[in-house]
């Protein structure tokens, strides 16, 4: 598996966020930035990815939607949470439609705050998440469950 | 007559960057009808005026879009300074004027990349983007923000802009104009991308006008509105013409994107060399009371704050009509015979923007 070590496949959605973080996203996809030379992907099949690239907050309706991205996604898989609306509600967390940050719905192993989110800052998280994609990787090599935190 | 069957397309789908759902009701691969499900990106934020104070809501409608974020920001002023009736400094409403057709820049490129990716053009889209980032190096240079600025104040601006600093954004943009040229090129000569984009998704004038559409979808079907024309901010001294397409299709929609690109470099060059002297902001003391209706062009069309207080801090009502919203009617309209496969293209040819949409 060290074909994973550095070159995770990526799925982004976008829960409620403003589109600020999510054209950053896109932004590090291209030539400035330029994160598919290193051989990530921004893929649209949960089944193809490794980190969950999440931007905004959980409301009702997309939950599920949620949800059913991360629980589609073959393990191990890491979550990263990008943009302060995705870590806790950011500035819309007193509206009545935010219930708050993404670890309400799925365990977030990565929180990257920001307002808008900067590509360097994307690009950071990422790498940190590929730290903890590579530690669960030995957990399962090791016969243990992924998901248990220390 | 075949077999309909339902084909559901989103919410979360490779071609969208933001969840919007469609039922595609289908006779085969033509689409007979689409039928769309909003409210994932619904935060509900028209009631935090409740919660912050009028001045501090700018932030907030900053972050309805953060594509075209200045543009809705520089509008909830205007409401703001509408209602208390200040009067701002003129050099503060070029600078929003700069800003203004920067953002529109920045995003008629990533239009056009995500456009170029819809129909399965990657270069074309990794181009368009590496120029878009020159525009976000300039929004950079003289907001501090590449995405979100959160430079517009109510009554001006939060910093002034050296007459030097102004000049060198145009020497850039002078700099990436032969590149820009070639885009735009490949956008409206390129054969492939005519065959693609050519007699697709249709709507006709009358169509167009009926159903509400606004912006872009508007001037490719013929008709010349463009709400820059009413004159706001530093708009009325300025000199230029809407583009407009008659054809009202996917190809007329881009082309009018392309060379609008070229309308806002001519409108930043002629606000540059005319800016005056000043002060960028004012003091403003006292609660607004009464209620205004700002208009603006965004990148997506006309976009429509408005705003009602009652003499306290906090604003009674906040209303917004983004472009995107009403351009539904008009996408579901021009989706009708279109072949399975030209749905993203025909989807993104409205430039659809759904965190303004939902708000």
């Amino acid at each position: 598996m060290a074909y994973m070590k550095r070159s995770p496949w990526i799925i982004h959605y976008d829960g409620s966020s403003c589109n600020g973080c999510d054209i950053e996203v896109l932004a590090c996809l291209t030539p400035l930035y330029d994160v598919e030379r290193f051989g990530i992907i921004n893929t649209g099949n949960p089944k193809h990815a490794d980190i969950f690239v999440v931007t905004g907050s959980v409301n009702e309706q997309n939950r599920q939607v949620i949800r059913n991205i991360y629980d589609q996604m073959p393990e191990p898989k890491v979550v990263a949470a990008l943009g302060i609306c995705a870590c806790s509600g950011g500035v819309f967390r007193e509206c009545y439609n935010v219930e708050g940050g993404m670890d309400q719905v799925i365990p977030v192993d990565v929180y990257i705050p920001g307002c808008p989110v900067r590509p360097e800052q994307i690009i950071d998280g990422v790498v940190r998440a590929l730290g903890v994609l590579e530690e669960k990787r030995a957990r399962m090599a090791a016969g243990e469950n992924a998901e248990v935190t220390a | 007559m075949s077999r309909q069957i339902v084909i559901p397309f989103g919410p979360q789908h490779p071609v969208l960057p933001e969840p919007i759902h469609l039922d595609l009701v289908m006779e085969d691969e033509r689409v007979v009808e689409a039928l769309p499900s909003i409210g994932y990106v619904h935060r509900g934020l028209e009631k935090l005026v409740e919660k912050r104070e009028y001045k501090d809501f700018v932030y907030i409608a900053e972050r309805i879009c953060g594509i075209c974020s200045f543009i809705h920001g520089m509008t909830y002023c205007h409401a703001v300074e509408g209602v208390m009736d200040l009067p701002v400094p003129p050099r503060a409403l070029y600078l929003r004027t700069v800003w203004s057709e920067l953002s529109r820049l920045h995003s008629h490129l990533l239009w056009l990349g995500l456009l170029a990716d819809s129909m399965g053009f990657e270069s074309l889209f990794m181009q368009a983007w590496r120029l878009r980032e020159h525009v976000l190096d300039d929004l950079e240079a003289t907001t501090g923000n590449r995405v979100i600025q959160g430079v517009c104040k109510v009554g001006g601006v939060r910093h002034d802009v050296d007459d030097r600093k102004l000049h060198e954004i145009l020497d850039g943009l002078d700099e990436i104009r032969p590149q820009l040229d070639d885009l735009v090129n490949v956008f409206v000569r390129d054969n492939s991308v005519r065959h693609r984009l050519g007699g697709l998704g249709v709507l006709t004038e009358q169509q167009a006008w009926e159903l509400g559409a606004v912006g872009p979808v508007l001037r490719a079907s013929g008709v010349a509105n463009d709400i820059r024309q009413t004159g706001y901010a530093a708009y009325d001294e300025l000199d230029f013409h809407p583009v407009v397409e008659t054809a009202g299709d996917c190809y007329a929609r881009t082309v009018v994107r392309a060379k609008e690109l070229f309308t806002s470099i001519d409108l930043i060059r002629q606000a540059v060399e005319t800016i005056p002297e000043g002060p960028v902001e004012m003091k403003v003391t006292g609660n607004p009371k009464g209620e205004f209706y700002a208009r603006s062009e965004q990148p997506r069309g006309e976009v429509v704050h408005y705003v009602k207080a009652n003499g306290t801090k906090n604003l009674v009502r906040f209303r917004v009509r983004t472009p995107t919203f009403t351009n539904i009617p008009p996408l579901l309209e021009a989706m009708k015979g279109i072949e399975l496969a030209d749905v993203p293209v025909v989807v993104l040819s409205i430039d659809p923007c759904i965190g303004c949409a939902e708000r």
